[in-house]
């Protein structure tokens, strides 16, 4: 009987929430953004309040992912013909894909990485190299760029170490500034003015062209829609299944008390190694498929000032809750580029942000949960 | 005779021109419980520290089991056996009771990659073993604790965080047990009672060897089997409780008596 109604509540809030983003997407005029901004705080600030979210039983999460999947999909398919709102639900997508490789970095095991937008880069320059001057099939293009964006992290990872807090932060900042001068010098990069790519091919499937099945006809960007789905679908089920092993605990005794990990035989040194370098891994696939979709990528993507967006979404939709990362990148992405007030203050509208969730919501919009190991029913 | 199972030569830790721990030798068999005693600041817990490998010892020599464990890193340690709790609890206060004391089980779970992300029926009789493990242990020390296992550590009181803290310290099954003041912040019922399941445990499990830092000295009287009393670092009176209470030297350093 819970069960029938969990899968109720959580069928209806897909539903509702997908609607929310088609009205705000479609919209407009600024008037009726503003409503739509305002409605969506209010409801917010209700279901915060009644413990709506938290009344969903945690016994039907696998059927919340499902219904939110289903959701993303109806909402693209919805928008099937206009281009620029297919084109911002896949920028949340493929952020999302990033921020959950954050999420492991900075959610788990407790490692602040500044040059998120970094590693991105390093996934969509190898992607740009390896499908410009080798016939490679472009999905192991992109899985090259995730490994491409892991060995580096690997290697950036070995002064990580060697310094506590603050200081393993800075490394990850100079890291993020090198990174962006080396690719501006860089000749057979193409220096400043960056990389043409192509679009992506998987077998005869081209993703430049229009969808045509049958009757139904659509942009584009469902191709890549499609793609960033099935990946963040994926990249979903490997946080959580990171997350609830004794994995997820070994993070967690690491990000907590390292010199207690480290008197009960945890290596706290490879943990941290094993989440920076499977959070780059994510870092770099969202940028390759990001760098193809485009069709272009110049340093000026992958600044400092984006790796500080990356984990702005962190700290905004709760560190440690992947359902947190998912719904801030829609909020980060999307509002700015809408609200065309707001668009020349973008970095304004994120420090703010930022603020006035330290100060009235330190945990973020979703805190995080208690862990459910697998196969353990939840606490009641 | 059988050789100890730990046994401490001239062991010494300086902090820049601090002695906090001086010279320590010691002793100590398999299956006692041995209480270490003395001011604040005479280096108990160093010695603790040193041990586990928090700390480089400066000099000396620590052997364990027939093995020398001077200089090893805080996991070698453990994996030796030897496991502690801390004078100012160190649990992670956001995760469960279970996870807590999983961190303790560390070196009997498989923590490889591909066990834990892709053979998830494997890891699910893993988990269901080391829960049933859990309520067992948790068990000994109190029936009502070892029902609240998925509760975060932050909403249960004091005493039950000392359990569970013991209680993560046992479970990797240690020859040695380090702990580092129990009592601390407890009331007097709470620490008899505490005792009382330590008691219970140390009969259960012969060979467990325990070092048992203490101020509370009805605790010591009542189960050490022998004590060690240090002053500025340094070993000044060793004896059953009995003995070294009479000795004038620790009545000074307790009491300032002439």
């Amino acid at each position: 009987m819970t069960r029938a109604r969990g899968a109720l509540a959580a069928a209806a809030t897909a539903a509702l929430l997908a609607l929310y983003a088609w009205a705000f997407l479609r919209a407009e005029s600024q008037r009726a953004l503003a409503l739509l901004v305002l409605l969506g705080v209010a409801a917010g600030a209700v279901s915060t309040r009644t413990r709506l979210l938290a009344r969903i039983p945690a016994t039907s999460e696998r059927l919340s992912q499902t219904f939110a999947l289903l959701a993303a999909a109806a909402l693209c398919l919805a928008l099937r013909e206009d281009d620029f709102e297919l084109l911002l639900v896949a920028r949340v997508l493929i952020v999302a894909i990033a921020c959950l490789g954050l999420h492991i970095q900075l959610g788990y095991a407790g490692v602040l990485n500044f040059a998120g937008a970094s590693f991105f880069g390093v996934g969509g320059y190898t992607a740009a190299v390896l499908s410009r001057s080798t016939p490679l099939p472009h999905l192991l293009v992109l899985l090259a760029g995730g490994a491409m964006a892991a060995l580096i992290g690997s290697l950036i990872v070995v002064p990580v170490l060697r310094t506590r807090g603050h200081y393993a932060a800075l490394v990850t900042i100079a890291f993020a500034l090198l990174f962006r001068t080396f690719l501006e010098v860089n000749d057979a990069l193409g220096g400043p003015q960056g990389l043409k790519l192509r679009e992506i091919r998987i077998g005869p499937w081209r993703f430049n062209d229009p969808v045509e099945v049958g009757p139904f006809s659509g942009s584009f960007y469902l191709n890549y829609l499609a793609l960033l789905l099935v990946l963040l679908a994926l990249a979903w089920i490997f946080v959580q299944r990171v997350e609830r092993s004794w994995i997820g605990i070994d993070l967690d005794a690491v990000r907590l008390d390292e010199t207690a990990a480290a008197v009960f035989g945890l290596d706290v040194a490879r943990w941290k190694t094993v989440a920076f370098t499977l959070g780059n891994f994510l870092l770099g696939v969202a940028g390759a498929v990001s760098a193809h979709m485009v069709g272009f990528i110049a340093p000026n993507n992958y600044s400092f000032g984006e790796s500080l967006v990356l984990v702005s979404i962190l700290l905004l939709g709760g560190v440690g809750n992947a359902w947190g990362v998912a719904l801030a990148s829609a909020i980060v992405v999307v509002l700015p580029e809408k609200l065309q007030v707001l668009q020349e203050y973008r970095f304004l509208l994120y420090a703010a942000m930022v603020v006035l969730i330290l100060i009235f919501r330190p945990v973020g919009l979703l805190p995080r949960r208690m862990r459910r190991l697998e196969g353990v029913e939840p606490a009641p | 005779m059988t050789a100890p199972l730990l046994s401490c030569r001239k062991l010494t830790r300086r902090f820049g021109g601090v002695v906090a721990l001086d010279g320590l030798d010691l002793q100590l068999e398999e299956g006692r419980v041995l209480g270490l005693i003395g001011p604040n600041g005479s280096g108990k817990t160093t010695f603790f520290n040193v041990l586990t490998g928090i700390f480089p010892a400066t000099s000396g020599e620590v052997e364990f089991a027939g093995s020398r464990i001077t200089d090893l890193r805080p996991q070698e340690v453990y994996r030796a056996g030897i496991a502690r709790t801390f004078q100012r609890s160190r649990l992670c206060l956001p995760l469960s009771i279970f996870d807590n004391l999983m961190i303790g089980n560390h070196q009997r779970l498989n923590h490889g990659l591909w066990f834990n992300l892709v053979q998830r029926g494997a890891l699910r009789r893993q988990i269901e073993a080391a829960r049933a493990e859990a309520v067992e242990l948790l068990r000994t020390f109190d029936e009502p604790l070892a029902r609240r296992l998925p509760d975060p550590v932050s909403r249960v009181p004091m005493i039950d965080r000392r359990r569970i803290e013991i209680c993560r310290a046992l479970i990797s099954r240690p020859h040695l047990l380090l702990l580092d003041e129990p009592s601390a912040g407890m009331t007097h019922e709470e620490t008899q009672r505490l005792m009382d399941d330590l008691l219970v445990v140390k009969r259960r499990m012969a060979r467990l060897t325990i070092i048992l830092i203490e101020h509370e000295m009805t605790v010591i009287e009542r189960i050490t089997d022998r004590c060690i009393v240090l002053n500025y670092g340094r070993k000044i009176a060793e004896g059953t409780y009995a003995e070294v209470a009479r000795d004038p030297q620790v009545r000074q350093a307790y009491l300032g008596l002439e």
